[in-house]
């Protein structure tokens, strides 16, 4: 959003008061406030709202494909995760080659379908299905048996003649109309403008300054002829030109508010082995929002879920863990039990050093907000009450058969009450998880 | 259609400051005996981001050697084989797989557990210094008090090829810093994953008269799953400061990236994640390739399978073919 000054010059200034304020600047000042609207002053030049609505649009703007859940990209704001956060997580989608035969189809949108991971408390899979053919029937075909066995996104590959039907078919959808041929580029434009639908348009270039050039002038070539919703593809650069390119536009986009590069951006990978996972990794890291895979290897795909799942988690929202009774190795009724907080960070540590004690033990995790224990005690969120509300509902009592508890050596001053409160024993830790195991060596027996 | 002609130019950023070059391993022209050294940093940009300045020096990849055999994941013991009975072996294996460096890591030394001698343990560093003339790293156990009394003699029993000696913390700086300058070595200055403590441990460092071009930092690199994403932005942080002109942390980055066998999602058998084998590459080549593209100058990895791909990926982001 422009300042209240930039405003204010697009302002007719009359100070004549129709909108509601007694002069231009105090008006401006709401509209960059995100309040008002320009629309409530009469005199306004229609000229002075175009340029208005477009300083005040976001760097990239959000795009939609799919449906009733659709997949959302782009509306970034930011070149680096510490400076606020990144927002849409970049999508992977499964390539589909709609020349197979039906059942190999069928089965491979099913196994995308069920390839779902439960992962600290969050569900991960892929988000989309790449349907890739060059036979207007096949496609339609694979198309349909594609829909029968999922109704996540879809991208549609190929020629604007080859795709054209299941495109303006699944016009409600919004599918991602991919433009794969230079020649066929027209096409893909009208059929883009007819359906409402987002185009995605593939550079051949090389280099990455050659693939800037390309792809702004193809994006500027779909705005003139009615495409809104445009997204990048940046084709067959190596793996060093896809960085420079990566950056170069996500930086453009940002800090230049160049319009015709702030698009999401997408790739594909030629195969699916190690190498082909560190560029789509690449991907996660810098800024793709589609990478599609040609492969499911769930070895390959669970590794860059979790990656995605960890870059895009709120750099401003520390990441916590559930609260709740977690075993490390296979702990038994003598096995002791050691309290710690719910900020993620601790938790891997205190379970890292534990494991590596190699005295199988519980871990109770107590919710402090995903604040470290010496800050949640400090803040009053990590107290002998709710420690004690803890370990009422995590009811230890049913899986050890004594009443040791190791609290963590920073809030050894609560011991005391928290013995009186809980009638359990209360060992004071370490200080530090790295001396957990010296801890459990010495004094658990 | 006729596409329109759009001029657009990479966006160049240029910054004042630059990674400082450290060299590691002194080859017979510098008075030691190791086949090549290492010069780590010396670039005045973001990773690889070429159209911005220059990245002279790739990163290197370095491979952990223990002095008693590990605990690791049979995923990674079933491809290092019998070689990890003899640090000697397992270092020679290490040169064979196509590592840079060796990190020798003298987890056997702790007074907690096997408390190997001092006696011992410099015999172990001989042994591997002559076992490969890869530049070496010789790293405690982590108890202040051995760690200063052992690596003292390890330096002593190492001089002259200008090995790093680790890890460096505020427990430890000291006796390590003055065995270091002693016996012609290098520190790796390590701190607990967050960019004031890298920025102070180097401050103490160098207020305690240490060179600057002995230092590597080790930020603490955590692991895919492990909390990844914060290692991700402070390593982004430091060096953005780094370039801006903060001479305090201008240091080259070792990102150790064992953390990452911190979760059994990296080797456990289970189906459901997908083939153990190539996930556990996978696992510990992405936490490794998240690191040089946040800036890592040296890398450090266990599993054999790793070392090749992520060589090759460097290459790739150098720009070669």
């Amino acid at each position: 959003m422009p300042t209240a000054i930039e405003v204010y010059k697009l302002l007719p200034k009359t100070n004549c008061g129709k909108c509601g304020f007694p002069t231009c600047l105090a008006f401006a000042m709401q509209i960059a406030a995100g309040k008002k609207s320009i629309e409530d002053c009469p005199d306004v030049d229609p000229k002075a709202k175009e340029t208005l609505a477009e300083a005040a649009a976001p760097p990239i703007p959000l795009i939609k494909v799919g449906g009733e859940n659709p997949l959302e990209i782009g509306d970034e704001t930011v070149i680096f995760r510490h400076e606020k956060s990144f927002f849409h997580p970049t999508a992977i989608a499964l390539l589909v080659d709609a020349s197979a035969p039906k059942g190999e189809i069928e089965r491979r949108a099913k196994e995308f379908d069920e390839m779902v991971f439960e992962r600290v408390g969050q569900t991960l899979m892929m988000d989309a299905i790449a349907i890739k053919g060059d036979d207007p029937s096949k496609f339609n075909e694979a198309v349909d048996a594609v829909k029968g066995n999922s109704n996540r996104p879809l991208i549609l590959m190929g020629k604007s003649s080859v795709i054209s039907d299941a495109a303006k078919k699944l016009a409600d959808e919004k599918p991602l109309l991919h433009c794969q041929d230079p020649s066929d580029f027209e096409g893909m434009v009208a059929l883009a403008k007819e359906t409402g639908s987002p185009l995605a348009v593939k550079t051949q270039a090389n280099t990455a300054g050659e693939a800037l050039k390309e792809l702004s002038s193809m994006s500027q070539a779909a705005k003139d002829n009615g495409v809104k919703d445009v997204v990048l593809d940046l084709g067959n650069l190596k793996m060093n030109e896809m960085l420079q390119a990566l950056v170069a536009i996500r930086r453009l986009a940002i800090k230049r508010k160049f319009r015709l590069l702030g698009q999401p951006v997408m790739f594909s990978l030629e195969g699916m082995d190690s190498r082909d996972a560190l560029l789509a990794s690449l991907g996660i890291l810098k800024y793709a929002s589609i990478v599609v895979v040609p492969e499911a290897d769930r070895s390959y795909i669970y590794p860059l879920l979790s990656l995605r799942q960890n870059i895009f988690t709120d750099p401003r929202i520390p990441l916590q863990v559930e609260e709740g009774v977690y075993e490390i190795g296979t702990p038994n009724e003598n096995s002791p039990v050691l309290l710690t907080c719910n900020f993620s960070l601790t938790y891997f540590n205190v379970a890292g050093d534990t494991e590596g004690s190699k005295v199988p033990s519980y871990i109770i995790v107590t919710f402090t907000e995903g604040l470290s224990v010496m800050t949640a005690f400090a803040a009053g969120k990590l107290t002998p009450e709710s420690v004690k509300k803890t370990l009422d509902e995590v009811k230890i009592q049913d899986k050890v058969n004594h009443k040791r508890i190791i609290i963590p050596g920073m809030i050894a001053r609560m011991s005391g009450k928290l013995e009186e409160l809980t009638d359990l024993d209360i060992m004071v830790g370490p200080r530090e998880s790295s001396g957990i195991p010296k801890f459990l060596k010495d004094k658990w027996s | 259609m006729d596409l329109p002609e759009v001029k657009v130019e990479m966006p160049k950023e240029s910054f004042s400051g630059k990674i400082r070059e450290v060299m590691i391993g002194a080859s017979p022209d510098d008075g030691g005996t190791r086949s090549k050294k290492i010069v780590a940093g010396g670039e005045n940009t973001l990773p690889y981001i070429h159209f911005d300045g220059q990245v002279p020096n790739p990163p290197a990849i370095g491979m952990e050697v223990w002095d008693i055999e590990p605990d690791f994941p049979a995923v990674i013991l079933e491809e290092l084989g019998d070689s990890v009975k003899d640090p000697a072996k397992w270092a020679k294996r290490c040169e064979d797989l196509g590592a840079d460096f060796v990190v020798l890591k003298l987890v056997g030394i702790n007074p907690e557990e096997q408390n190997r001698s001092t006696e011992a343990a410099v015999q172990t560093v001989r042994d591997v210094l002559n076992a490969t003339p890869l530049p070496l790293f010789i790293y405690g156990c982590g108890e202040p008090k051995k760690d200063s009394e052992v690596l003292e003699k390890c330096a002593e029993a190492a001089q002259g090829e200008r090995c790093f000696l680790g890890l460096a913390t505020e427990d430890n700086y000291k006796s390590l810093a003055t065995a270091a300058t002693a016996y012609g070595h290098g520190l790796v200055a390590f701190s607990n994953l967050d960019i004031n403590l890298a920025k102070q441990m180097n401050i103490l460092l160098l207020d305690f008269g240490f060179d600057p071009q002995n230092i590597i930092m080790d930020p603490l690199y955590a692991g895919l799953g492990v909390g990844i994403e914060y290692a991700y932005s402070m390593c982004e942080r430091i060096k953005l400061a780094a370039l801006i002109g903060d001479q305090t942390l201008q240091m080259p980055m070792i990102g150790d990236i064992n953390r990452c066998w911190g979760t059994k999602e990296a080797y456990a058998v289970a189906p459901d994640w997908g083939d153990e084998k190539s996930r556990a590459v996978a696992w510990e080549a992405i936490t490794g390739y998240s690191a040089l593209v946040t800036g890592a100058n040296l890398l450090v990895v266990r599993h054999p399978g790793t070392v090749k791909l992520l060589k090759d990926a460097i290459n790739e982001l150098m720009g070669g073919e």
